[in-house]
């Protein structure tokens, strides 16, 4: 795969007459950046906006890629909910996309990429009779399927207990090292852990957090990654005051 | 155990009708007692049995179309939003006209034979069948269509795909209040005009005083309406299953 764009964002949103944010975003290609802030910021509406999706709201600028191409079908998405349809199979979910194109899917591909996240034996299941965990695995082998260079991820991993949370944090690093990652998140850890670069975003500005310098995917208990996190926390914690 | 309150429920049903007989000695041609109309029954066995035949075809050929032409509009109107705009006053306006005012009308144009009975249940039942799949179709979790979106979903493989699937259970719902309402169009249909069917069969004993007959037919009618409604009852929980990807309990 050619190496994954970067991301340019500029520009004013607007819900009626309030300002939701005024943002100059600039996100690395092939590496994961963390967005975090507070609820209500308009964090989600940035990957929708990209997305193409409806936003309740008016956009004045611009976004693009650093490659110049357009984003259509280069970006695929994981929200909070796994949405995984519950009358299909685990491996139906996972080609659903091609399906829904009206593609002949890749069942062979389909099935590496479920041996791929540990959920090889589930493969014929139905999500309901999973768990919590193996159905975000099962939502992010149907991520992986989708073969995007650009990938968002709204809070993924948040509904998670926190020991499937650090598991499917590695995970999700492995599978998506070669990506242009942008992850949102309300967890500093989360953001000290995975992130290449962190933004943090107000009404007013986003910021760019200093990130610690070792490599991500960091040790959840090195001292660089617990003073970032506490650091990010107390942050936000006044922003929020 | 369900069967034996439901046979205990009868027993007592029948018992009740009894009581009912000696209290007010009422004469046989007004309220026959239930072994008179089993005795009536027994006797004209036969010519139930076809009528009642009659009946269900038609109840079931209704039934059929009527769903096939819901789940197509139902389809129509959440694909297009003009034709949801233009055709849900329509529809709605319909609901206002009396079916059973148009029976006489109906078996002037499609006859006395089945067609006008099959056509009353399918007026009737087209509404809650449309009316429940659309609004299955359209209440759809937004998630699913963001999703897919970004996926680069076609339109109709989107409702192929994930709607359709999706709205079964509201199907199922609209299956089950069309299983209430098919026979009476039948018997609405029959008792208009008709020379045959279990409507035509009660009008035919009325009107010669076999009230014991009459009771029959009734009784026959109830018990189709009710074979019915627990097998479309069945076919509505297997869809409920199906959309939610449970195994049978």
């Amino acid at each position: 795969m050619k190496k994954s764009p970067g991301i340019i964002l500029k520009g004013q949103h607007r819900i009626g007459d309030r300002v939701l944010f005024n943002t100059d975003l600039h996100i690395p290609g092939a590496q994961w950046t963390c967005l975090l802030g507070r609820s209500g910021v308009g964090k989600s509406t940035i990957l929708r906006l990209i997305l193409g999706l409806e936003t309740g709201g008016v956009f004045s600028g611009s976004f693009a890629a650093t490659d110049g191409a357009p984003f259509a079908g280069r970006i695929s998405y994981m929200a909070q909910s796994d949405l995984l349809l519950p009358w299909l199979s685990v491996l139906d979910n996972v080609f659903i996309g091609a399906r829904l194109r009206g593609e002949a899917p890749n069942v062979d591909r389909a099935r590496d990429l479920l041996h791929r996240v540990g959920l090889s034996d589930y493969a014929d299941q139905k999500p309901a009779t999973l768990s919590g965990g193996m159905r975000q695995r099962a939502a992010l082998a149907r991520t992986l399927f989708e073969d995007r260079p650009i990938v968002f991820l709204d809070e993924p991993f948040s509904a998670l207990d926190a020991g499937t949370r650090a598991d499917m944090q590695e995970l999700a690093t492995d599978v998506l090292h070669d990506r242009t990652v942008l992850l949102i998140t309300h967890d500093p850890a989360e953001a000290a852990r995975l992130a290449h670069q962190i933004i943090v975003m107000s009404a007013q500005e986003t910021q760019n957090w200093p990130v610690p310098e070792t490599a991500a995917l960091r040790d959840i208990n090195a001292a660089e990654t617990l003073a970032c996190q506490a650091q990010l926390l107390a942050y936000l914690r006044r922003s929020a005051a | 155990m369900r069967f034996w309150d439901t046979l205990l429920a009868l027993l007592i049903g029948l018992a009740l009708w009894q009581v009912l007989v000696i209290v007010t000695d009422a004469p046989h041609f007004i309220l026959p007692s239930p072994w008179r109309v089993a005795q009536a029954a027994y006797k004209s066995h036969l010519i139930i049995a076809e009528n009642a035949w009659v009946t269900a075809i038609e109840v079931m050929v209704g039934l059929l179309i009527g769903t096939v032409l819901g789940v197509t509009t139902a389809i129509q109107l959440a694909m297009s939003k003009t034709a949801e705009r233009l055709m849900l006053p329509i529809l709605v306006f319909t609901q206002a006209v009396p079916v059973f005012a148009l029976a006489p009308l109906l078996t002037l144009w499609f006859g006395y034979g089945m067609g006008s009975k099959i056509v009353m249940t399918v007026l009737i039942i087209y509404f809650p069948v449309t009316s429940a799949f659309h609004d299955g179709l359209t209440r759809i979790d937004s998630g699913y269509r963001d999703l897919s979106i970004s996926m680069g979903a076609d339109k109709w493989k989107f409702m192929q795909h994930i709607q359709i699937p999706q709205a079964l259970p509201s199907l199922g719902t609209g299956l089950r209040l069309a299983a209430v309402y098919a026979p009476i169009g039948a018997v609405i249909g029959e008792w208009v005009g008709a020379s045959k069917g279990l409507g035509y069969l009660m009008l035919l004993a009325n009107g010669r005083a076999k009230i014991d007959l009459m009771f029959a037919s009734l009784i026959v009618l109830a018990c189709l309406t009710v074979i019915l409604h627990i097998a479309v009852g069945m076919l509505a929980n297997k869809l409920n299953r199906y959309a939610q990807g449970t195994p049978k309990p």
